[in-house]
């Protein structure tokens, strides 16, 4: 057994570190303060491949492999988890429509979204739904030119600027997928400020009144939109969301070494204290263990292997629970200092609580990885 | 078409433990589907089988009962010899 990036996964590693801490990180706490990204650092995502990470070639992308679309979201969560979470839903529908579209659906979107010339996202949430998926309100009613869909969306991230939306809504018993598209007639986008964590992410609330939607634009086939489309786009999800909170550790930890090592205290330096040494033995051990994770989980997935659907979930519910003791942590040892927005640290720990939200709750994968562990017995 | 039931019966024991499942029954009926194993049950059979599920099979009559899954993974087989590695 080997557990080593390959040269080429080594290579794409340090160029897309390399990337964020020129052209992310020193802008970060400003887009977090400003509650917004600059078009320019997205279309420099796009430039560089990032927005077609899993697209296929033929259509403009960059195809990488799993186990380096994880360690793009590394990267990025290592700068910015705003800007990992464009990453997150942008490729999200991305894979929904490459996995499940039709060839024009393909054809017509997919180099589009490689470009960045569009930016996708998701809409499942609703003002009343969250965690319970199969309960969502929005309607979808078949008429002779396509559907008519009705309804509201709730906490959509980047729904501010996004081109094209992939919504689900009830049509009868069962539940479906629609790309909308922002121009529909009676679709609306309202901005949500004030956000606890991932500031930046440019959230939006949308509201559907009697958006007429062409037939052509239904993905999959109708009452597969939550079993198949919404819970293979959510693994792709949680899978960035599991790489963006093992960035999220790193930074915790490289912010915590460098400010302990420069910061005296009774004389010596934080990191001569034993629960300064105890927090940063934390750091490292679980920022190890959680890639661990995210690597087998990435490594299913290149396989096939169904057991990467667990293992993703495993993976997530670790990595960001860990970040965000991390953030806390990192908080804790930058003392005052870490409190105050001259310090990066305050904003890893906001975004650290964002993780254990997003993409399945902490509580959600409590109860899903329980249940898996009695159903398949296999851990 | 049996040694292939017998592959599908394999995967869905995992889930069953200690149900004997009829070819014929609908798994949809026995309580324990749910997104995730909708998920695991579309890769075991592209991964397995070495075919590729897309939109047009996406219908829930072809994963209802084990019968209707061998019939898919028959016709798929049939209709992609090239994707056998």
């Amino acid at each position: 057994m080997h557990i080593e990036l390959t040269q080429q996964q080594r290579a794409k590693q340090e160029s897309f570190r390399a990337f964020v801490q020129a052209e992310i990180q020193p802008h970060a706490d400003r887009y977090d303060q400003e509650e917004r990204v600059p078009l320019e650092i997205i279309q420099r995502m796009a430039d560089m491949g990032y927005l077609g990470a899993i697209i296929p070639r033929e259509y403009g992308g960059s195809e990488m492999d799993m186990i380096t679309f994880g360690l793009l979201n590394e990267a990025i969560g290592r700068g910015c988890s705003s800007l990992r979470s464009l990453l997150t839903v942008h490729s999200m529908v991305a894979y929904a429509i490459l996995r499940w579209g039709s060839n024009a659906q393909k054809a017509s979107w997919l180099p589009r979204l490689a470009s960045g010339e569009t930016i996708a996202a998701f809409g499942l949430s609703e003002p009343e739904v969250g965690s319970d998926a199969k309960s969502i309100m929005t309607t979808a009613t078949v008429n002779e030119q396509g559907y008519t869909l009705q309804g509201r969306k709730k906490w959509m991230t980047y729904g501010q600027i996004a081109h094209l939306f992939l919504i689900f809504a009830r049509n009868g018993a069962s539940v479906s997928a629609f790309l909308v598209e922002r121009e529909t007639p009676g679709f609306s986008v309202s901005p949500i400020s004030g956000m606890l964590g991932t500031r930046a992410s440019m959230v939006a609330e949308l509201l559907l009144e009697d958006s007429q939607i062409p037939a052509k634009n239904l993905l999959g086939g109708r009452g597969f939109g939550l079993a198949s489309i919404a819970s293979s786009a959510l693994d792709i999800g949680r899978y960035c969301v599991a790489w963006g909170s093992v960035g999220i550790l790193r930074a915790c930890l490289e912010d915590s070494l460098r400010y302990s090592s420069q910061r005296q205290q009774f004389g010596v330096y934080l990191r001569q204290h034993q629960l300064i040494q105890q927090m940063i033995t934390e750091m490292i051990t679980n920022l190890s263990a959680a890639r661990l994770l995210c690597l087998q989980a990435g490594y299913s997935k290149e396989q096939g292997d169904p057991a990467t659907v667990i293992q993703t979930w495993i993976a997530k519910y670790f990595a960001s629970v860990k970040a965000s003791q991390a953030a806390n942590d990192a908080v804790q040892i930058h003392g005052a200092n870490g409190c105050s927005s001259a310090y990066s640290v305050q904003r890893y720990m906001r975004d650290a609580k964002i993780m254990e939200i997003i993409e399945g709750s902490t509580q959600i994968q409590q109860i899903t990885i329980a249940n898996a562990g009695y159903q398949e017995l296999a851990f | 078409m049996e040694e292939t039931k017998v592959r599908i019966k394999a995967f869905l024991a995992r889930y069953l433990q200690n149900y004997d499942l009829p070819d014929d029954q609908d798994i949809f009926s026995l309580g324990f589907i749910n997104s995730l194993f909708a998920m695991q049950l579309v890769l075991f059979v592209e991964k397995e089988f070495h075919i590729d599920v897309s939109n047009e099979d996406l219908d829930i009559d072809n994963f209802r009962t084990v019968n209707a899954i061998a019939t898919l993974i028959e016709q798929k087989q049939t209709q992609q010899p090239q994707s056998v590695s």
